[in-house]
């Protein structure tokens, strides 16, 4: 946890001596705790409080990264419970669990390939865990072998023999698989391999108490990054285990459990939508890693969509490209309706035109990701914004009309537009989307 | 090392809020349904109690829709011609509400009277034993016209009226205080408009007690998460004592999320997408999972199948093991 101004102001020299470019040590500890000025500037700080400040400055919730290159993970340090706190930085990785006993290109090749388009973002799934179900070190790495022939995405491999993971890593690629797991039992010789190969290791025990203590164990050991798995598997033991390893880490700074956490929504699932709905919980509260048990298109892309909606920043919110945007399959007498690339107001408007029935184009003006009133409000959607898009798009060259429907908030433009866009009828459409359907169905005339 | 489990202390607590009432409360219902009266985050139960658990709603039209997803007219079928035998079903699979929706009203569909509306309520109220919510066509002028008769032909029946908007409250809420009903209020995703609204509305003389909070429900994919955030706002605020947000939230999870290409349109989509059932049904399992856990009271849900499977969601959520 952070310091404040005055608990760094007590670790400093105090005696004003101004080298570090301020006026008194007060000062610079205040910019020290807004992260405004570095350390380094005072010459006689003492060893003691450079530990303490890096201490308190490292995160509650460390960074692991699986993998490597373009495909790696990043999980962990996250600073909030509540994404409208500030935003959840980063998205749990997905993961198919494959066992060494499987059929790998049938079970894996279709999962790796897969990847589906939603906002202009490529969404596809993180990597594959390979499980030694066989106990045999050699079909294990066999299977390892395979799964790296079709795919250099994350691994994790998943075997309680320290001998299984060696022969397994011989072959892996050397792209910082995640090895899975340590326990009470093999913690020693897992630490060594860990400590050995700098890998991140899991490490799972169904008790908190046991977790905090092991994660002790293997930090003494010198192994840090370490993702956690507390065991729980039911829908709602794994809700609370896993806020209660949230809360610790940022409520208390519990150190001993501030790692990132791994779930697996299959073991605690009736059936392959269950177990998505598993994971969409993980998903809202607090799971690093997820590994899945199925692989099925029409689970995984809504699953990927929940996590792409909880993992946007709320404090900026996505943008629509603009441009003009076919909605059904409009002609050159269907409706233009103009609007602004607030993500929610593009949703709202071109959910309610699809829902009108009514094929339209709809114009996306860059109102820098603001609503209708707030853009207008800020000048990011005036009249002369609008017709620069207008023209920016071209969008007279798909009509056999000229007339443009704007939304009724903005209806005082309408002056200001007839002279921007001379030879355009400007219509004011409804103020809310919701009413577009009847202004399209019975208002509208081409 | 004894890790020691960090609880939260709320000071306030969600208002419990009953639906319908019994012949002996002055109506005909089997059953009352009560939501709210949570002292923690969803589902904590460590920290807190949850006296009661979410539930889930049918969503029944007054008439066949003409616009709804080939999925939900096979799952229903002729279901879908006789609202009583729709909500009948709905309640067998394990709804514990019914939301009847009087689209057949709104002057652009069948512009139905007040009076048919009203004797389609009775119907269904004949038809199941549970509380019933009423919503109005969705036109302000038919809403209120609507609305009004079939508070007075149901009269205290501690029916849920809806939807309450800042533009169009008054009549509804004079119905259900004239009534004996409960009103749903409804604000574009904003913790201060639903505060506003909630106000305006008591300041009528309707208590607390007799509201629910629709926050305006965004579907997966489609503003999911400001729903979900405004949803953890306004419930935070409720757990630590601002009272215009003590109320229950009902959400149309169903609503939202079968009108989206995803549940609606099975050919000429992407691939990736797959297979067209499950990922319908699924997206609206997915929507429902993600506002059980913002803190959803209510879930008004469309696809039978997700009616089962949100049910027991909630089953396992609440402690009750698989049978």
């Amino acid at each position: 946890m952070a310091l404040s101004g005055l608990e760094i102001y007590k670790l400093l020299p105090k005696t004003n001596c101004k080298e570090c470019g301020f006026p008194t040590c007060l000062a610079f500890a205040m910019k020290l705790a807004q992260k405004q000025a570095e350390l380094s500037a005072c010459p006689y700080v003492s060893e003691q409080a450079k530990e303490a400040l890096a201490a308190a400055a490292a995160p509650p919730i460390r960074l692991v990264t699986i993998g490597e290159g373009e495909h790696k993970v990043e999980v962990g340090n996250e600073t909030v419970l509540f994404r409208h706190e500030k935003t959840f930085y980063h998205p749990p990785g997905i993961f198919l669990r494959l066992k060494d006993t499987d059929d790998v290109a049938a079970r894996a090749g279709p999962a790796l390939a897969y990847s589906v388009e939603r906002v202009g973002m490529t969404l596809d799934l993180n990597g594959v865990a390979v499980e030694n179900a066989s106990g045999s070190p050699e079909t294990f790495a066999a299977c390892v072998q395979k799964v790296r022939s079709l795919s250099s995405k994350p691994l994790i491999l998943m075997s309680n023999d320290v001998k299984a993971l060696r022969t397994a890593l011989a072959v892996e690629g050397g792209k910082r698989p995640l090895l899975y797991a340590a326990t009470p039992e093999n913690w020693e010789a897992m630490a060594a391999l860990a400590k050995e190969t700098g890998l991140p290791l899991a490490i799972r025990d169904g008790d908190l108490d046991g977790l905090a203590a092991l994660t002790e164990k293997l930090k003494a050991a010198g192994v840090e990054d370490l993702v956690l798995d507390p065991g729980r598997r039911d829908l709602l033991e794994t809700l609370h285990v896993l806020t209660h390893l949230r809360r610790l880490a940022l409520r208390k700074n519990f150190r001993p459990l501030g790692y990132p956490v791994i779930t697996f929504p299959g073991e605690g699932a009736s059936d392959p939508l269950d177990e998505m709905v598993v994971a969409a919980e993980h998903v809202a509260k607090y799971a690093g890693l997820i590994v899945l048990d199925h692989f099925s298109p029409s689970l995984l892309y809504p699953l990927l969509t929940l996590r792409l909606n909880l993992y946007t920043d709320p404090q900026k919110p996505i943008q629509v490209s603009p441009g003009l945007y076919e909605i059904g399959s409009p002609g050159d007498k269907s409706p233009l309706l103009v609007t602004t690339n607030f993500s929610l107001t593009y949703f709202t408007v071109a959910g309610e035109v699809e829902g009108s029935g009514v094929p339209s184009w709809l114009l996306i003006a860059d109102s820098e990701g603001m609503s209708v009133l707030t853009a207008w409000a800020a000048g990011k959607f005036d009249a002369e914004k609008i017709a620069k898009t207008v023209k920016e798009y071209d969008a007279a060259s798909r009509l056999a009309h000229r007339k443009l429907v704007i939304p009724g908030y903005v209806s005082s433009l309408l002056g200001e537009l007839e002279d921007e866009l001379p030879g355009w009828e400007i219509l004011v459409g409804p103020r809310e989307a919701v009413d577009l359907p009847n202004y399209l169905k019975n208002v509208w005339r081409p | 090392m004894p890790v020691e489990i960090p609880k939260e202390t709320w000071t306030g607590r969600v208002l419990e809020v009953t639906l319908g009432a019994t012949p002996s409360e002055g109506g005909t219902r089997g059953r009352t349904v009560t939501v709210g009266g949570e002292s923690t985050l969803p589902f904590l139960h460590y920290e807190g109690t949850i006296p009661h658990r979410p539930v889930v709603a049918v969503e029944v039209l007054d008439r066949r829709p003409d616009d709804w997803s080939l999925l939900l007219q096979e799952a229903w079928g002729d279901a879908l011609d006789d609202p009583a035998a729709w909500a009948a079903r709905g309640v067998a699979l394990g709804a514990s509400l019914v939301a009847l929706r009087l689209e057949g009203c709104h002057p652009d569909k069948d512009g139905r009277s007040p009076q048919e509306a009203a004797r389609t309520v009775q119907n269904v109220l004949k038809a199941v034993d549970v509380p019933l919510i009423v919503l109005g066509p969705g036109q302000p002028e038919a809403d209120n016209e609507v609305l009004v008769a079939v508070a007075e032909a149901a009269a205290g029946e501690r029916l849920v009226l809806g939807l309450c908007e800042d533009k169009n409250y008054r009549t509804i809420v004079a119905a259900a205080l004239a009534h004996k009903h409960l009103v749903i209020a409804s604000s574009p995703i904003d913790v201060n408009l639903a505060k506003q609204l909630n106000i305006l509305i008591s300041d009528m003389g309707l208590p607390l007690e007799r509201i629910l909070i629709d926050p305006t429900t965004g579907a997966l994919g489609y503003g999911l998460e400001y729903t979900y955030s405004v949803m953890e706002r306004l419930r935070i605020a409720a757990l630590t004592g601002d009272r215009l947000t003590q109320l229950p939230f009902i959400c149309t999870a169903g609503f939202e999320s079968w009108r989206q290409k995803e549940s609606k349109v099975g050919q000429g989509v992407p691939e990736a997408w797959g297979n067209f059932r499950e990922r319908a049904i699924a997206w609206e399992v997915a929507t429902a999972t993600a506002l059980l856990m913002a803190g959803a009271d209510i879930l008004v849900l469309r696809h039978p199948e997700t009616i089962q499977r949100v049910v027991r969601v909630i089953d396992r959520l609440m402690g009750q093991k698989e049978a």
